[in-house]
């Protein structure tokens, strides 16, 4: 049978036709072998313009379709849809991108119509060769697996629990809450932290849908969309959660002490603890490094007084799988480590300290409970608080990590407030963006800090004059002024960075998705889907996806949960065709394809000696098409025989 | 032992005047830990610091007709001075980075019958003793251990700045490490990557001598006996300015200032007279007889 083309040229408005002349394009293409008709349009994609290729279709009898427009990104799906409302297979549609690959590239408008000549032709030509395809469906598994425990999964877990589907909580950490729970305040609003965070924690641990799943990591991840695998590593707490009440008993009487994580070392804690009082689980987990049962041999007090017989030193770690239907990544991020700044001298001046210890020692519980003290004991006179260390610096991170100008006013404020202290801000740009926040930055304005607008070059103990005896000295250029200034005090806040946490690489490996340039994981498109990555039924939300404050966090964690339901509710999800298709007869059984599969879809079969495909899971990369040393591998839609067509004619 | 790798050794011109002790010392020492020290055959002028920013192609050039002469004795260029350090290693970033450059320098250099590929490194005898020498071939040598002489170890400005690559730019650890190996002990010194003022002795005496004295008050108030320097004009300004340091500010240092390879001569054992100690304005006589087992 002889096909029937159509071919329709699109202006684009001016976008192509101020520099591509549509109509002789759409004259040449009249001419091209099997082209049955041919026409130049305003907008192609607007409803008549659709409506006039179906009509064309139905008049004409035509069996193929070629629109020369924009990237086949934006519309390939539009025409697809118009093309099989007429009766037409989807994949006998083709795209030609007149737009983005020649008349936005160029002023030269004979040299830009002849380019669209030369890609409609090779449209033209493989589109003759191209075959119809049927989309699959597939069911979706309705239980979710969200990672991370902090501010953004809680989120993202309680909004997928409330709607009555089931979630699996997976937290590396003893207790849910991150960062939130360690932060005293928050900005701009100085709601305590834990006051607007602790009912959150406690909904996750009472919720019938959740499934919390503590001190634990996902060490894989397989399947496809809809249909995952989470295989989890439950580390032994030596406590049985069932039996365990939370009374606190063994904290108690355990005799150990070892600084504390959660205070950033400030503190103590025992060899059986909770992070934190509130901590969800209350479940207590015994550090196996401190526990002198574990070191020495011997102890094995917390046992004799568990009135739950709760302890268990038996308890080994277990490894279970949980089919899941999509995954949302929330594993947040690390701060910088300030001792790379030598000059700042963090770690060899006992008074510099991070942001995040300064919110240890502001925190009611923490170890100073709540009183801002030097290492010696007495409240600063002076404070200097120094934003963006290792942020937008090109020796260490780049990027400004938004939260930090924010954050360095909170910290100046809470000196403020609680102590007589002088407050000087070394900051290089003032970044207060949000809801609320410029006001709150006019209120520290009032409130008599002083800001220094430079970035700090060095903090030393070396005096010059008298009055910097005993002192830290800030030394840093005011650009305002126009000189340098050496600004004794007696506490520095390093205000440090956001940085990916060290182990995204494994967890961008597990869960096959990508990492931007700065290593935080890759969304799908930065503007129209933030949450969404390449690899579909995978969302990410919060900071593992680039430094964001607590509203924005909460915000995509709401929003990875509404894309999640939506999944759910379709029931059933269409699978790309475009896949690559194994002729086993051809395999040679050479093993290169498995190996470089980004997707791991490509398994070997011992027994066969062929490599088998899993069609689900392939995302249509093309990468073992191309390896395949036996052209034994061709891929759906984008076959040698369309390929080669369509270069041949664009070259001719 | 075996021994070491071969290097040109490029002295720069400040040891074949004001610094003859360091030129002096460095050979002894590099004799006894069998580092082949073979002068480069005739060198020039790296162009200091200063040439650089007033004339920069020309000081280009003359820098790479240095390495261009090691590169035809395919040797790593070993130097004593910090200041030649970044020089030459400064023109050798440039050339490959800048492929305009290359070729200027490349066409400049041919007509003195030169070529420079880009191959040789240049580097300080202090991180070659540290790194290709070692500890246990140092620790091996001591004769004369320097008993707890407490030493305020000073790296000067250009040893890891601006390119950082042998040690921490603000806070580098070599020295303090070599002065351990060789017995002595050295004290908490915060300023040891500042700058000593450099040539502002000459032209901005006012700040040159207070970023010296800077140094001297910091050394002595950490409890240094001496100070240890891996620069020529460092060491100058430490040591001969002292006295002014004393009149403008009213202070009283006496500070002895020694080179890094004069300690380890002494160590290893050499006389104060082959290591060109006795030379200097601040004598170190009276701290040494109070350290060393034997003073030759």
């Amino acid at each position: 049978m002889t096909e029937k083309i159509g071919v329709y040229v699109c202006h684009c408005g001016t976008n192509i036709a101020r520099t591509v002349d549509c109509k002789s394009v759409a004259e040449y293409a009249s001419h091209l072998p099997n082209v049955a008709i041919a026409r130049d349009y305003q907008y192609t994609c607007s409803d008549p313009g659709q409506e006039m290729i179906r009509k064309d279709i139905r008049e004409l009898g035509l069996t193929r379709v070629v629109v020369a427009s924009c990237s086949p990104l934006m519309h390939e799906s539009t025409f697809r849809r118009t093309v099989s409302s007429a009766g037409v297979n989807p994949f006998l549609f083709q795209m030609a991108n007149i737009r983005e690959q020649c008349s936005w590239i160029t002023n030269d408008r004979e040299l830009a119509t002849e380019r669209a000549k030369a890609i409609v032709t090779g449209a033209v030509t493989r589109v003759n060769y191209n075959e119809p395809l049927e989309v699959k469906k597939v069911p979706v598994n309705p239980d979710v697996l969200v990672v991370g425990g902090g501010i953004t999964g809680i989120e993202a877990a309680l909004q997928i629990a409330d709607s009555g589907r089931k979630v699996w909580l997976v937290e590396k950490e003893p207790t849910i809450g991150g960062y939130m729970a360690r932060f005293d305040k928050t900005f701009p609003t100085l709601d305590c932290a834990a006051c607007i965070l602790t009912p959150k924690m406690v909904s996750v641990g009472q919720h019938q849908n959740i499934e919390l799943l503590s001190y634990s990591d996902v060490i894989g991840f397989s399947g496809y969309v809809g249909n995952f695998t989470a295989k989890i590593r439950r580390r032994p707490r030596y406590v049985d959660e069932e039996k365990c009440n939370g009374c606190g008993l063994c904290e108690e009487k355990c005799p150990l002490k070892a600084p504390s994580e959660f205070d950033s070392g400030l503190g103590k804690r025992k060899a059986i603890y909770r992070p934190f009082p509130q901590a969800v689980p209350g479940t207590p987990v015994i550090d196996k490094e401190h526990c002198l049962y574990f070191t020495k041999g011997a102890c094995r007090v917390c046992e004799k007084f568990c009135p739950k017989g709760a302890i268990d030193f038996e308890q080994k770690e277990r490894v279970m799988e949980i089919p899941v239907g999509t995954a949302i990544i929330a594993t947040g991020f690390d701060l910088f480590d300030a001792g790379k700044i030598k000059e700042y001298g963090y770690g060899r001046l006992p008074n510099v300290i991070t942001s995040l210890e300064f919110e240890r020692l502001t925190h009611a519980s923490g170890p100073t409970a709540g009183k801002i003290l030097m290492k010696n004991g007495k409240p600063p006179e002076t404070v200097a608080i120094i934003h963006c260390v290792g942020s937008r610096d090109h020796n260490y991170n780049e990027y400004c990590s938004r939260v930090c100008c924010m954050y360095s006013l909170k910290t100046a404020h809470l000196v403020h407030e609680k102590t007589e202290a002088k407050v000087y801000e070394f900051y290089i740009d003032m970044r207060a963006f949000g809801k609320g926040y410029e006001e709150f930055y006019k209120r520290l304005l009032e409130e008599d800090v002083a800001f220094v607008r430079g970035r700090v070059a060095e903090i030393t103990d070396v005096a010059q004059i008298p009055s910097e005896k005993g002192k830290l000295v800030v030394v840093a250029e005011d650009t305002l002024l126009g000189m340098v200034r050496r600004i004794p005090v007696d506490m520095v806040v390093l205000s440090v960075g956001l940085q990916p946490r060290n182990d995204a690489l494994d967890v961008a490996h597990t869960f096959s998705i990508s990492r931007s340039r700065d290593g935080f994981f890759l969304e799908k498109h930065p503007k129209l889907a933030p949450v969404s990555t390449a690899a579909d039924g995978i969302f990410v939300a919060g900071a593992c996806q680039g430094p964001k404050d607590i509203p924005d966090s909460v915000a995509q964690g709401g929003a990875a949960a509404a894309n999640v339901l939506s999944l759910i509710d379709r029931k059933e999800v269409e699978l790309e065709p475009s896949i690559a298709i194994i002729d086993e007869d051809a395999c040679s059984g050479c093993k290169i394809c498995p190996s470089l599969c980004p997707y791991h879809a490509i398994e070997f079969d011992e027994k066969k000696q062929v490599a088998v495909l899993t069609a689900a899971v392939c995302k249509g990369c093309g990468v073992c098409v191309a390896a395949c040393p036996s052209g034994a591998i061709e891929q759906q839609n984008f076959t040698n025989r369309q390929l080669l067509a369509e270069v041949e004619a664009v070259s001719a | 032992m075996e021994t070491q790798s071969k290097f040109s050794y490029y002295p720069g011109c400040s040891v074949e005047g004001m610094n003859k002790a360091y030129d002096k010392s460095a050979r002894v020492v590099c004799d006894a830990l069998k580092v082949d020290l073979a002068e480069l055959n005739d060198w020039n002028c790296c162009g200091a610091s200063a040439y650089m920013s007033i004339r920069e192609l020309r000081a280009h050039l003359i820098s790479a007709r240095n390495l261009a002469l090691a590169e035809k004795e395919r040797k790593d260029l070993v130097v004593v001075c910090p200041a030649c350090l970044n020089t030459l290693t400064k023109t050798n970033h440039y050339m490959a980075e800048n492929p305009q450059l290359k070729k200027t320098i490349g066409t400049a250099l041919k007509a003195a019958d030169l070529q420079y590929f880009g191959s040789v490194k240049v580097r300080h005898l202090l991180e070659v003793i540290v790194n290709d020498v070692g500890e246990n071939e140092i620790k091996a040598r001591i004769k004369n251990s320097l008993k707890d002489l407490k030493v305020a170890p000073y790296y000067g400005c250009q040893l890891t700045r601006p390119f950082g690559e042998v040690d921490d730019p603000e806070f580098p650890t070599m020295l303090d490490n070599l002065l351990t190996w060789i017995g002595a002990k050295p004290v908490n010194y915060p300023l040891k990557a500042k700058c000593c003022g450099g040539m502002l002795m000459m032209t901005k005496e006012d700040v040159g001598l207070s970023l010296t004295k800077n140094l001297l008050e910091c050394a002595k108030e950490n409890g240094a006996e001496c100070i240890a320097t891996i620069c020529p004009l460092c060491h100058m300004n430490l040591e001969c300015y002292q006295d002014n340091v004393n009149k403008h500010f009213g202070t009283d240092y006496h500070i002895p200032v020694l080179y890094f390879t004069q300690l380890i001569g002494l160590a290893f054992g050499f006389s104060r007279k082959s290591l060109g100690i006795d030379d200097e304005l601040t004598p170190s006589k009276p701290l040494l007889e109070k350290h060393l087992e034997v003073i030759r």
